[in-house]
């Protein structure tokens, strides 16, 4: 009875969006709520990427007053494409206002489901295309100028360094990870150039284990400081903590993972951008915007351990580089 | 090239090595259990995920790594009498409900991880034992002979599990059940009892493999931790012949070639780094190729068996 019942309903659904697709204005009154979906490659807890997306929703959330005004969805662990591409289609089918696709390779799937739903709003990243080229003109594009805050966090490892060697691990030799270990590695250089940085790449965001092992062999190997990029630096994380070697994080506050070790983390606040994106779809631009988060727009934050006591000249020369990066004199 | 060929890579290689090894080294050797008396468990790493769960949270809770590691060697008897119960008694495609196992672990500790602590944090998990003497062997004592007691336990598990299944009378029968369990039957072998007790103590094995990563190795849980690592343990029980000193072989070529490629990179040796991370693949591949003398796998491997058929 129920299933025939709801055949018929996503029949006239089906029928309906045909009909409003040829239509040339949508007739329907926006509802109040307004319903953000979001689609990630890792968990809502994975102490990274995926968190600090979440948590700058959950923020805009309580901002516009909570669960009344503003729904979450969300859909995480979607590392692989299909799987991830199919509940795109799903919350857009489903009539979401926002829908963000959070992983570099969703992409392609976006630059297929897009078109289908043009009164849905969507957002891409991290990346800085829109698909204006391609004609698309419902998507939003967003980024995080992760090496500006590598750059800070490297200028931070060598003042800090007695060894001289810093090392350094991600995920995979592409996107987030690559702008910031190389932002990392030219503050590193430019604040003690006779420093030697090693940086491994252990192809996989998720394999903790291999993640702990590459952090072993960087300190095995003579360094002692360490930074890396992915979920799965929480292994390597405690790694560092049990061998007496510090560690940066990046994309969202880790210094909880272990107090005695983390120094700082770069953290990604995502809430200006949604907030902006948001303001945008409600008065009908439904895309076609890029966004970066740079120190400059307070989308990178540098959080202090508070438990570590850093010198402060090594302070000031971290401030001091986050001015230049803000007035261009420093390009990281 | 030179550098790498240096005493403390070749020290850092083998300390990295044992410990990568480590969980393979429970998993698969749990699993060739499973496979010697006929039953493909390909759930293996489901019951690593709820192994390093229970282990990591009970571990945190009452601030024992002991007992986390008790809670996870239940859950997984737990979890291979599910398996047991679905491949053995109710006769279902052993391929198929391995890989249903695999999900409602996956699934399951994610959910357990969310509703119980929601966050991930660190522990203090089992410390380091140095053993004296041995581990003041000069350069390889300390690789060796200074890890935590879980690490000693795996390498332990391989000479007994080989002593078991060739010396011993369970070991026979575990071997007949595998090969041909209607003449086992005939004989007075309970072919089902035989495999239960295999899948369970897969199960087992397998779980503590998971607590080796949250409250040993690692000493943290995070969803999905396991990585993939319960499948190539089942694909390592096929590259060790279906022996447990096989399978050690297997693993150790395994690690040890991911904590080299790792020093590569640290070194800065001039290669993509996309290539020295293919490299464990492709020399476990080529092993497999050439190694000489393939064994032949347990006769009834993954066939349900039913008293009167055939």
């Amino acid at each position: 009875m129920k299933s025939k019942f709801s055949r018929i309903v996503v029949l006239i659904v089906l029928v309906a969006m045909l009909v409003a697709g040829c239509a040339p204005k949508a007739t329907e009154v926006p509802s109040t709520v307004f319903k953000v979906a979001i689609v990630m490659p890792s968990s809502i807890t994975d102490m990274a990427f995926s968190q600090s997306m979440f948590e700058g929703l959950k923020k805009v959330q309580a901002e516009m007053g909570g669960e009344s005004a503003m729904e979450i969805a969300y859909s995480e662990n979607m590392f692989k494409v299909p799987d991830a591409s199919a509940a795109i289609r799903d919350y857009a089918s489903k009539g979401y206002n926002l829908v963000i696709a959070h992983g570099s390779q969703y992409g392609t799937s976006l630059q297929q489901i897009a078109p289908d739903f043009p009164k849905t709003a969507f957002a891409w990243g991290t990346s800085l295309d829109t698909f204006q080229a391609e004609g698309i003109t419902n998507v939003f594009a967003y980024q995080a100028e992760a090496q500006e805050g590598g750059y800070v966090l490297g200028t931070v490892a060598a003042l800090m360094s007695k060894s001289g060697v810093i090392g350094e691990t991600g995920p995979v030799d592409a996107g987030d990870a690559k702008l910031y270990i190389e932002g990392f590695q030219k503050g590193v250089l430019a604040a003690k150039p006779d420093a030697q940085v090693s940086v491994t790449y252990t192809g996989s965001f998720s394999d903790v284990s291999l993640m702990a092992t590459a952090a072993e062999t960087h300190i095995a190997a003579g360094a002692d400081m360490l930074t890396g990029s992915s979920q799965s630096v929480v292994g390597a994380i405690g790694v560092a903590k049990d061998k007496g070697a510090f560690w940066f994080g990046t994309q969202w506050d880790q210094t909880s993972l272990a107090p005695t070790a983390v120094i700082a983390s770069q953290v990604y606040d995502w809430t200006g951008i949604i907030k902006d994106m948001i303001a945008s779809v409600k008065a009908g631009v439904m895309g076609g915007k890029g966004y970066t988060l740079t120190f400059k727009n307070g989308g990178l934050v540098i959080a202090y351990n508070p438990a570590i006591t850093i010198p402060a000249e090594v302070k000031a020369a971290a401030d001091a580089a986050i001015a230049a990066i803000n007035d261009g004199t420093v390009v990281p | 090239m030179a550098e790498l060929f240096t005493l403390p890579v070749l020290v850092g290689i083998l300390y990295s090595g044992i410990r990568l090894a480590t969980p393979y080294l429970f998993a698969a050797v749990g699993e060739t259990f499973a496979q010697r008396s006929g039953v493909l468990n390909l759930g293996v790493e489901g019951i690593m995920l709820m192994g390093a769960f229970s282990g990591f949270y009970v571990g945190m809770k009452t601030g024992s790594p002991l007992l986390g590691l008790l809670a996870a060697a239940v859950v997984g008897i737990l979890m291979g009498l599910l398996m047991s119960f679905i491949s053995v008694t109710m006769q279902a495609e052993q391929g198929i409900s391995g890989i249903g196992l695999h999900l409602f672990g996956l699934g399951l500790s994610s959910l357990l991880f969310k509703t119980t602590m929601g966050g991930v944090e660190s522990i203090e998990g089992f410390k380091a034992v140095r053993i004296p003497l041995l581990a003041d062997i000069p350069y390889v004592g300390e690789s060796l002979f200074n890890h935590n007691v879980l690490v000693y336990a795996a390498f332990l598990l391989v000479p007994l599990s080989a002593w078991v299944l060739n010396k011993t009378t369970l070991g026979l029968k575990i071997r007949a059940v595998g090969q041909n369990p209607q003449a086992a039957d005939t004989l007075g072998v309970n072919v089902a009892r035989v495999r239960y007790f295999c899948v369970c103590l897969g199960g087992m094995l397998a779980g503590i493999a998971g607590a080796s990563l949250s409250i040993a190795l690692i000493n943290l849980f995070q969803e999905n931790m396991t990585n993939g690592m319960g499948f190539i343990a089942v694909a390592l029980v096929y590259f060790g012949g279906w022996r447990p000193f096989g399978v050690m072989g297997g693993a150790l070529l395994f690690s040890f070639v991911n904590a080299f490629q790792l020093w590569i990179q640290v070194k800065g040796i001039n290669i993509p780094s996309d290539f020295a991370i293919m490299m464990p693949y492709v020399l476990t591949i080529l092993a497999l190729a050439f190694a000489t003398k393939r064994a032949q796998g347990p006769a009834a491997l993954s066939k349900p068996y039913e008293r009167g058929e055939n």
